[in-house]
């Protein structure tokens, strides 16, 4: 069974007077134990409001509603008392932020905001605690542990700050982490010595790790699974090379497509998937992305594309879908649909697997 | 820290310079000089010419002006004109009650005002923010004098809980050393005059509250909904701590900085301007000595509590400095 089953998860933000917003619309994906699964797609999507409602740290507010089920070792985390998932949480699951400087608090030493976790979920104080947090600074790579556990995060660089938070995070050796745009706000050789960083801890550990990103380089990195998110729901989910491979989504191969890439002719455009995530469709009214797909066909509108799953375990939601590379296309969808939009083959990884 | 402090202290030198440089001035450029002030309309040119003489008007403008200071420095702030008495004494005397009106008044304040607001903020939206908000509207709306009356009236005509007026009952016969009667009983260990000066205050110290404590719970309010929408306060809730952690140690502490510099304005605001209250409750401070001073046209007085006010100001500003480096590491001074 896997460790954590997200299954037909909603969030929707309902206001007075205006139209109820469908934050996340029935996202399911599961994740294994010690397994590495991405969450990809552009701002605004849902990926960001997925994790957090996993998290049950959605800001309290009328109107909000959260459905579905996210079940983490049997337990349906959604179902749980504040209590109990606040028992949960920093301890078996746990959680990094995109901003590091506003995700710590300011006025408050480094230390102590490590040995909160500690003293909370296990028990540890005074010199246990101080000891075990400077080993956690330690391992993520923070020199002179000691000496910093006393400084502000106002103190410390962009890096050593999401080096902390990341401390904070595997503090009680978690089994989930969810990792929200981590590297988002770091500078480029910062990013890569972070993510580094994360699949050492998984590695080592056995953790599993959720990574949300907007970053396909990242996700070529890291990921053993990754899933598609937009306007809401999971629009593709396959293993990472598959997926880089022969996406079978139009979003995806814009995705891919838009990827700038050192290798292409001097002079070629880029190619930015047109249109912007503000048109998007209502899922009941047919598939999300069709006002910016260029393979849309007269049966994009009107119902919701099902779920497709194919032989090797990959699914994705979409009645004309690209053709896969070296299999003829079927004559009769490809009828009247314009040319995908990326037209050459797709980009390959940034960072190539390793075995 | 303490050289901090006492760079701060030492800042008091040129602002009190300054100071001392616009009520000269200010005395120079009285109507009539400062003979009519102290004569007023009746004095004959012989007696002007002679009270000129007396005050050494007819002297060169810098040497009055280093004799000005001279005595300011000595803490001779001249005599009231009204009372006779050297404004030093008189201050002496009425000074430490308004000290302790204001404390009291900021201490009830500050222990109801910040709880207020943080549940007010916590209950966003339901009938205890719209109670507080509103009632701190009420609070603001409020004339004190008027305030001061209800209470009065309430509290002590009708239930008799608590003294009407004055500072203390004198035929205690307390013993007299800072002239801060709870202190003084505190000091000299007599117990119940410390005990019936402080149930003196606890009237006036209410009405005089009102203000800051409406002020005190929408500051606090308002800031607290900033932090709590702060990503700080979701890592900290994502580590699964206790509620009460989150509350005290992420959420208050740093929407605490905004209160702590209105009350330091709140504060000196109180101290300077306690008039009515201290009216309504026949309280010997320093309000209605003051305003008494301004219609007599007591300028040694009125002098002598601009003086102290500006002192006051800048002990108080300090304090505020103070409390914020403590609170806040990035402001923290060295």
């Amino acid at each position: 069974m896997a460790l954590l089953e997200v299954d037909d998860l909603s969030v929707t933000f309902a206001r007075r007077g205006q139209r109820t917003v469908h934050a996340v619309d029935g996202v399911s994906f599961s994740v294994d134990a010690g397994e590495v699964v991405g969450l990809v797609g552009e701002s605004g999507c849902g990926k960001s409001v997925t994790s957090l409602a996993i998290m049950g740290l959605l800001p309290r507010q009328p109107g909000l509603r959260v459905g579905g089920r996210a079940v983490f070792d049997g337990t349906d985390l959604l179902q749980l008392d504040d209590r109990s998932r606040r028992d949960i949480r920093g301890r078996d699951v746990a959680m990094i932020f995109q901003d590091p400087l506003s995700s710590l608090n300011p006025v408050i030493p480094i230390g102590l905001q490590v040995t909160e976790v500690l003293t909370r979920h296990r028990g540890m104080k005074g010199e246990a605690a101080q000891k075990e947090a400077a080993d956690l600074l330690d391992r993520v790579g923070i020199p002179d542990p000691r000496r910093r556990l006393k400084e502000y995060p106002h103190q410390l660089s962009g890096g050593m700050r999401q080096r902390a938070l990341i401390a904070m995070a595997v503090a009680c050796q978690p089994r989930l982490l969810i990792a929200d745009e981590p590297t988002t706000a770091l500078d480029v050789t910062i990013q890569a010595q972070i993510l580094e960083l994360l699949k050492e801890l998984v590695r080592d550990s056995g953790t599993a790790l959720v990574m949300i990103t907007h970053d396909l380089g990242v996700v070529a990195g890291m990921c053993d699974t990754i899933n598609v998110l937009y306007a809401g729901r999971v629009v593709e989910t396959a293993r990472r090379r598959p997926l880089f491979r022969e996406p079978r989504h139009p979003y995806t191969v814009g995705l891919l497509g838009s990827v700038p890439r050192l290798d292409a002719g001097r002079g070629e455009r880029l190619n930015p998937i047109p249109g912007s995530v503000r048109d998007v469709l209502a899922w009941p009214d047919g598939c999300a992305f069709a006002p910016r797909c260029t393979r849309r066909i007269d049966e994009c509108v009107g119902a919701p594309p099902e779920l497709t799953l194919t032989y090797d375990g990959r699914s994705y939601r979409c009645v004309n879908p690209p053709p896969v590379p070296g299999t003829p296309p079927p004559a009769a969808t490809d009828a009247g649909a314009p040319e995908p939009a990326t037209g050459g083959p797709v980009p390959a990884p940034r960072e190539e697997e390793k075995p | 820290m303490f050289r901090f402090i006492v760079r701060r202290l030492l800042q008091l030198i040129p602002t009190l310079f300054g100071l001392s440089l616009l009520l000269f001035i200010w005395l120079r450029r009285l109507p009539g000089g400062p003979e009519t002030a102290i004569l007023g309309e009746r004095g004959t040119p012989e007696m002007r010419a002679a009270i000129r003489r007396n005050l050494g008007l007819d002297e060169p403008i810098l040497i009055q002006y280093g004799r000005f200071v001279r005595r300011l420095i000595k803490l001779d702030l001249g005599t009231s004109t009204s009372t006779k008495r050297p404004v030093v004494t008189e201050f002496f005397e009425r000074f430490p009650g308004t000290v302790e009106l204001t404390v009291m008044a900021m201490i009830i304040a500050i222990g109801i005002g910040i709880p207020l607001g943080y549940l007010a903020a916590r209950r966003r939206g339901r009938l205890f923010d719209h109670l507080s908000v509103g009632g701190s509207l009420i609070g603001i709306c409020i004339p004190v004098f008027f305030l001061a009356y209800v209470l009065k009236a309430l509290f002590s005509e009708n239930l008799g809980w608590f003294p009407s007026s004055g500072r203390q009952d004198p035929t205690l016969g307390a013993t007299r050393i800072t002239n801060f009667f709870v202190l003084d009983g505190l000091m000299t260990r007599e117990w119940d005059a410390a005990a019936d000066a402080l149930w003196h205050l606890v009237l006036p110290g209410l009405a005089l509250a009102s203000i800051p404590l409406a002020i005190i719970v929408r500051i606090t309010r308002a800031s607290v909904l900033e932090v709590l929408n702060e990503d700080f306060v979701r890592t900290a809730e994502a580590k699964g701590l206790t509620e009460s952690t989150v509350r005290r140690r992420h959420v208050l502490r740093n929407a605490m900085l905004p209160v702590v510099t209105s009350i330091g304005l709140l504060t000196g605001g109180l101290l300077s301007g306690a008039v009515l209250t201290e009216t309504v409750f026949a309280f010997s401070g320093i309000g209605a000595f003051v305003a008494e001073a301004i219609s007599q046209r007591d300028y040694p007085v009125l002098m002598g509590f601009i003086l102290i006010i500006a002192v006051v100001y800048v002990l108080v500003n300090l304090l505020v400095d103070l409390s914020y480096s403590v609170i806040d590491p990035r402001v923290r001074v060295r």
